[in-house]
């Protein structure tokens, strides 16, 4: 219940910093990725402003022995630059430049323009599904390697 | 046209990442939004994870409406593109984040904050796509899109 309400209480933080810096509106993204129109470079801008802050609070976590509210730390253990993780982005990046819009903006569209929604809410979970069994094993596989002594 | 707008956007970031650095300090885990949609949707593989998983898409989505509420508006988000052009875009983005481990928040926030090497590369690739995608589209293309 605790790691429920810290996690609603979180969530909304995020939801709330993605309306009140606009990249709910597929037009703020694309005239960001758009650089041969009239640039709008509010998301790099958004982006850094979260990544210096999470960079600060993460470096507080280091030094912790555990989450506040949770038994250990769930760091990434991938590491190594493989295909997946360049063609994932790509295929990610031509919907994004198609739609202007990402998972978060995506399911608040169900919010913020239902009948958007209606369309790329559903494919959008498909895809998750989809792509989801080779994101479980190479997560798996990373997670067994770090904590097995190789032999 | 959107304008550029420094002060929403750096606000917004700061909201943003005080929501990544705060999940990972109380829970222990990465901020990114395609893995936790991912594992709520059946069959669930780890069910003691369902709930702050849950709990953090029902904030998410409350975000607009507590911003509606601050402010009398919703916040904008204007489709121009036609419904099935957005269920393609949909499948793409999902696929493409859960396949390559991770979204604009996974990579682009909790990989960068991290500095993972991993991160740098998917955040260059879908940025670089993105932009030739809108290129192709808007000034090849000559679509109004």
């Amino acid at each position: 219940m605790r790691q429920f309400l810290a996690a609603l209480v979180l969530g909304l933080l995020f939801g709330l910093g993605l309306s009140v810096g606009s990249m709910t509106n597929p037009q703020k993204i694309l005239a960001f990725l758009d650089i041969a129109g009239q640039w709008d470079p509010s998301l790099a801008l958004l982006m850094g402003a979260a990544v210096v802050v999470t960079f600060g609070l993460y470096r507080i976590a280091y030094r912790m022995p555990r989450p506040l509210l949770a038994p250990r730390f769930s760091w990434p253990r991938m590491t190594r630059v493989d295909l997946p993780v360049i063609l994932g982005p790509a295929i990610f990046g031509v919907g994004w430049g198609i739609a202007g819009v990402c998972p978060g903006p995506g399911l608040l569209l169900m919010v913020t323009n239902p009948r958007a929604a209606a369309w790329f809410v559903p494919t959008l979970l498909v895809g998750l599904w989809l792509g989801r069994p080779h994101h479980r094993r190479a997560r798996q596989q990373a997670e067994k390697d770090a904590t097995e002594p190789s032999a | 046209m959107p304008v550029f707008t420094p002060f929403e956007a750096i606000l917004g970031g700061i909201l943003i990442g005080l929501a990544a650095g705060g999940l990972m300090i109380l829970l222990g885990h990465i901020a990114g939004i395609s893995g936790i949609t991912e594992e709520v949707l059946p069959p669930i593989e780890e069910r003691a994870e369902l709930p702050w998983r849950v709990g953090f898409l029902m904030g998410l989505l409350a975000g607009p409406l507590v911003f509606a509420a601050l402010t009398g508006h919703l916040p904008p988000a204007e489709v121009r593109i036609p419904g099935p052009l957005m269920a393609l875009a949909g499948i793409l983005v999902g696929f493409g984040t859960a396949y390559g481990h991770g979204c604009t928040s996974g990579h682009g926030v909790c990989g960068l904050a991290r500095l993972s090497k991993r991160s740098f590369v998917a955040v260059t690739v879908f940025m670089v796509v993105g932009g030739v995608t809108v290129f192709v589209l808007r000034h090849v293309l000559g679509l109004g899109v």
